[in-house]
């Protein structure tokens, strides 16, 4: 997927469930997968990664569809520390907030 | 970054938000969304 499309075009929006998945799905997809156990181990695809629950991506979402899909699990998930450990991913990787 | 236009792989997670969630949201944010999976680690 990663070869048929351009890096620029490509976003992957998450729907982990705490900050350590979201981490860890974070870099696999960046800068690969960080347990050398998979298919992407030292694979650096440096794609552009946010969870469904951050604000740059909320705030993007029609509300009513949020409301239906996601709003339930924000109550229940951690969302701050999951922001956190996507955004640092991506801090450490270059790709800015 | 903006979603509008953009090609979303969306890796859901059955402990959290689905990917069909996920590429719920994303079209209505008007990507498009190429992948879509839910992952289960039970």
């Amino acid at each position: 997927m990663a070869e048929q499309y351009a890096a620029d075009d490509l976003v992957v929006l998450l729907g982990t469930p705490n900050a350590e998945s979201s981490r860890l799905y974070a870099m696999t997809v960046t800068e690969g997968d960080p347990s050398w156990a998979g298919a992407l181990a030292g694979v650096a695809l440096g794609l552009p990664v946010y969870h469904v629950m951050e604000e740059p991506v909320k705030v993007q979402i029609a509300p009513e569809v949020y409301e239906e899909h996601v709003a339930l699990m924000e109550m229940v998930l951690e969302s701050a520390d999951i922001a956190q450990a996507v955004q640092t991913v991506r801090t450490n990787t270059g790709q800015g907030v | 970054m903006q979603l509008q236009g953009k090609k979303i792989i969306a890796l859901g997670e059955r402990d959290g938000v689905q990917g069909s969630a996920l590429a719920a949201c994303a079209r209505s944010a008007g990507a498009d969304v190429v992948l879509e999976t839910t992952y289960c680690f039970v």
